[in-house]
């Protein structure tokens, strides 16, 4: 069968803002007619369409797939949703790579929306339900529990304080700042800023947090002899992973993400990476909180455990360090509409790796970058490795 | 191609829209209920909980003890039937003081969800990557002197008010320290 | 011949009315178990990638995708999930073995539909929020829609959709899996109960729990650990309009767009001719005629009288739902185009008990996903013995 190349050819996203007039559909369509004009294709060039959003609770609608499928644009394609929970953003491309390398298509459109604002009366309550129904969900647990509890967990484990991890958020929120979608952009955020934010779950405050947003992202992919044709700037798909652990988080240690560590080095694998710290130049790990983009990196093996603090402290994960992470600003910064704030990542790289992340773009044309997503309950991770 | 475009759809929307009436928008509640079948190991644990009892699970191949119950061993995929009784007692693996509930309400005293692992079941360790712990509350205790490590008791429903299910157990309190 | 990926083990659990013995985990286990053992694999060892078809609403779990691993033996493996039916799990699996990086892949699909307390209520939730769903109509009125306007256009009769009833009903009673197996009359069924008129209770199938697990191989690994492979020699699938605003009522171009797609892999020019027998869509009766139609498997307006003359049972031309179908076994929800996958692949082998069509090397499977939606997918097995 021998592996097919898959290029990334054409990006789009919608602004990420707390609440848009536009239903999903609509940021659906509004992402993916600005990937598709970004390559100069139309919805006639497009074999497949995958679309990625969870959970259905937000939009209250059940098949909430089939419901946005035309704004998708997948009126008469081939249509495919799929869902890893907070990692179907990274997932989602995944999908349409292993659409293309399979052989069965040329051209596939990839859409993640999320609109959360309409879950009444927080986003934050339709998370109940993704709790064990018999024996969790009737401790009423909220969702910030989990990340508090692994933070926790986390932070006593190696001995890391609070100021320090503070750091990723303002390193994050001022980086989005120059990001045209961003909803919490801010150049002038300090750590003091983050200590002094409101308590939610100790140890996790408001601005250790990023906010629940509307928006959608889009990506064309395009096999190797379509994309040479229509791009001389493919950005390949060198490497993807993805792997689940298990259901019965209680029965694992929180301070590690093994399965981050399995899915990256199935990405590594792939893309014949050895020494992923020298070989990648530029990361967005998932940071819906601050410190998961330090357990992140240390997943990624971008970090030693416990050590991936260093790399804010040293400066090297600043824009013009020399592991640039998350110069989009990530999900702390650009906002978190989930499905849609993963693929994000995937188009940042995609910007950064042809140089046309404008304001953000960070010096020294970086030939490689990785995006990753996280979810379900603690136990997901989705890894992309992409070059030119 | 962020540097070639200025321009990026998307409209924000903020509450004072919606109460000037500038925005229409239709309301709807989700009528889903659900009865499920606990099966097996879970009804065997519920009915355990009913009598004062914490049931684990434990797999002869991969020598460990866990809980809640199970049918079949995530790691080695062979049956698990044996379920042995488990201490009420246990230690904090992490905490959290949460000033919002589960529906972002805004609360002065904070909940205390922790993982608990449970004495009689699998412990982390060097040669350890699993343990028996279950997700609960801790109760009776000053927020401020919880801490990882810390030994825990289970407070119980009285015995009649007991129906089956994990809220029979209130909450876990601090073990005093001539038991800890 | 298409020899890149095979089915090398089927498994199920369930197929009743009610499963209260069981949790959906324990159900899924005991599929997969049985799948496991008829593929000859260590699920642990043996296999990559494991693809679940699931929808939050059916399962009262939100990102239900968590709750897969642990009973599948998949734990710390590469398993996702998507929303779709069955048979786009299968589609799934065999594009990941197509892209080269697997050898072993799973699907699994279930159904509890018994514990769901409020199916319709939820199933009404996957109409247009702001369009459609505040005329408050039970949401099989859109199959009532369609009935109507494709027995106006193609000419097929009430007595012709009761025959397939009476049809796959019949079929059922050979089938041990079957939970609604009948002998019936036309009569009978016309004379049911109104669902949605001109549809009939009857002629609606009802839900049942189970679960299905399917192990697929490459060749290369199929070749090493199966003596029976099922081959995969084409998959389909395709959506339609998603509003009922827009859409053609009395034919199913995405079934027609999916069924062209699995025959242009397969090599297939004329279905009626080079497919041995069919599982496909009655989860309404009328949705037999329909997707025959479609499949391309006869004209339009012309399923109904084939079927009149026996074209389509068990001993007839082309043999349809010789299992029961959806009718006469129940139905499984998202699960169904695994159900009529595995029936297939039990034709394929031989082993399909009572109900074995005689010398068949080639079967075609299809499946929807249901009211309101058009999103179907086609799946062409051979055993590539013809
Ligand atoms: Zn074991």
């Amino acid at each position: 069968m021998g592996m097919r190349k898959v290029a990334v050819i054409g990006a789009g996203m919608t602004k990420f803002v707390r609440r848009a007039l536009e239903t999903p559909k609509e940021l659906s369509w509004e992402a993916a007619k600005m990937a598709l004009d970004s390559c100069e294709l139309t919805m006639d060039d497009v074999d497949g369409v995958c679309f990625g959003t969870a959970p259905d609770a937000f939009d209250g609608v059940h098949m909430n797939g089939e419901y946005c499928s035309d704004g998708a644009g997948a009126w008469n394609k081939p249509f495919m949703r799929c869902f890893v929970g907070g990692g179907t953003g990274v997932f989602v491309p995944i999908q349409g790579w292993y659409h293309v390398a399979s052989g069965l298509f040329d051209v596939v459109l990839v859409v993640a929306e999320e609109k959360m604002s309409s879950y009444y009366p927080h986003a934050q309550a339709a998370f109940l339900t993704i709790f064990d129904h018999t024996t969790e969900r009737p401790l009423k647990p909220n969702l910030l529990w989990i990340f508090a509890l692994e933070m926790n967990r986390y932070m006593t484990t190696y001995g890391i304080r609070k100021e320090d991890i503070a750091r990723v958020s303002v390193q994050h929120k001022r980086n989005a700042a120059n990001h045209p979608c961003a909803l919490l952009g801010e150049a002038n955020i300090t750590v003091e800023d983050v200590l002094n934010s409101e308590v939610l779950a100790w140890p996790v405050q408001r601005f250790d947090v990023s906010p629940v947003s509307d928006g959608a992202v889009a990506l064309v992919l395009a096999a190797e002899h379509v994309a040479k044709r229509l791009t001389d700037k493919p950005v390949w798909i060198e490497g993807v992973g993805w792997h689940l652990d298990t259901a019965y988080w209680t029965n694992r240690d929180l301070a590690y993400p093994r399965y981050v560590e399995y899915a990256a080095k199935m990405a590594y694998d792939m893309a014949g990476i050895k020494e992923p710290r020298k070989e990648i130049h530029i990361a967005e790990p998932y940071d819906p909180f601050d410190y998961k983009a330090l357990h992140h990196l240390e997943g990624l093996q971008l970090a030693e455990r416990g050590k991936a603090i260093e790399l804010y402290l040293s400066g090297a994960a600043a824009p013009d360090g020399d592991l640039p992470i998350c110069p989009s600003g990530g999900l702390l910064g650009v906002g978190n509409p989930i499905a849609a704030a993963g693929l994000m990542k995937v188009a940042e790289l995609f910007w950064q790796l042809r140089s046309e992340a404008g304001a953000r773009q960070v010096p020294g044309q970086p030939r490689r970058g990785l995006a990753q997503a996280w979810g379900d309950l603690m136990q997901v991770g989705t890894v992309i490795v992409m070059g030119r | 191609m962020t540097s070639r475009i200025n321009h990026f759809p998307g409209t924000s929307l903020n509450e004072q829209d919606f109460a000037d009436g500038k925005v229409l928008f239709v309301h709807d509640a989700l009528k889903a209920e659900y009865a499920w079948d606990t099966g097996i190991a879970i009804g065997t644990y519920l009915a355990g909980l009913k009598r004062g009892v914490i049931l684990g699970a434990h797999c002869r191949h991969c020598r460990k003890t866990v809980v809640p119950p199970r049918t079949v061993c995530e790691w080695c995929f062979r049956p698990m039937s044996e379920y042995i009784p488990l201490q009420d007692t246990g230690t904090v693996n992490t905490f959290s003081l949460c000033y919002v509930t589960w529906d972002v309400r805004r609360i002065k005293e904070p909940e205390i969800p922790a993982v608990i692992t449970l004495d009689g079941a699998s412990q982390l360790g060097p040669a350890s990557l699993f343990m028996g712990g279950i997700m609960h509350k801790l109760g009776e205790v000053n927020p401020e002197q919880v801490h990882i490590g810390m030994r825990v008791k289970a407070v119980w429903k009285p015995e009649k008010e007991r129906e089956g299910a994990i809220t029979d157990i209130l909450y876990f309190k601090p073990l005093p320290k001539e038991e800890a | 011949m298409n020899k890149e990926v095979a089915i090398i083990g089927v498994g199920w659990s369930g197929f009743h009315p009610s499963t209260p013995e069981v949790s959906y985990k324990e159900l899924m286990y005991a599929a997969a178990v049985r799948a496991y053992a008829d593929a000859g694999v260590d699920p642990r060892r043996d296999i990559e990638s494991f693809v679940t078809v699931a929808e939050d609403f059916i399962e009262g779990t939100s990102i239900f995708d968590e709750y897969v691993p642990d009973q599948l033996g998949a734990a710390l493996k590469s398993v996702h999930t998507i929303t779709g039916d069955g048979l786009h799990g299968l589609a799934t699996a065999y594009m990941l073995i197509r892209t080269g990086v697997f050898d072993v892949v799973a699907v699994e699909g279930h159904s509890k539909a018994s514990n769901i307390q409020t199916l319709d209520s939820i199933v009404g939730h996957a109409q247009d929020p702001v369009l459609n769903r505040p005329l408050r109509l039970n949401t099989h009125f859109v199959a009532g829609l369609e009935m109507q306007r494709y027995l106006h256009d193609s000419g097929s009769s009430l007595e012709q959709c009761a025959a397939v009833v009476v049809k796959n009903r019949h079929n059922a009673l050979k089938n041990p899996l079957a939970s609604y197996s009948a002998n019936l009359t036309a009569e009978d069924v016309m004379q049911g109960p109104p669902l949605a008129w001109p549809l009939g209770r009857l002629e609606t199938a009802t839900p049942v729990d189970g679960s299905v697990v399917i192990v697929l191989a490459s060749g290369r690994k199929a070749a090493e650990l199966s003596d029976n492979p099922v081959w995969i020699a084409g998959m389909g699938w395709c959506n339609g309009s998603a509003s009922l605003e827009s859409r053609e009522w009395s034919t199913l171009p995405y079934v027609e767009k999916a069924a062209q797609m699995a025959y242009r892999q397969a090599g297939i020019g004329d279905p009626w001719d080079e497919v041995d027998f069919a599982e496909i869509d009655d989860t309404y009766a009328y949705k037999e005629l329909q997707s025959l139609e479609a499949l391309g498997i006869c004209a339009f307006g012309e399923a109904g009288e084939l079927l009149m003359q026996g074209a389509f049972d068990p001993y007839g031309e082309f043999p349809v739902n010789a299992s029961g179908g959806s009718l006469g076994v129940g139905h499984l929800l998202d699960a169904t185009g695994l159900h009529r996958a595995l029936e297939a692949v039990l034709q394929l082998r031989g082993e399909a008990g009572a109900h074995q069509i005689e010398d068949v090397h080639t079967g075609l499977v299809q499946s929807w996903r249901g009211v309101p939606t058009t999103s179907a997918a086609v799946a062409i097995f051979d055993n590539q013995e013809g």
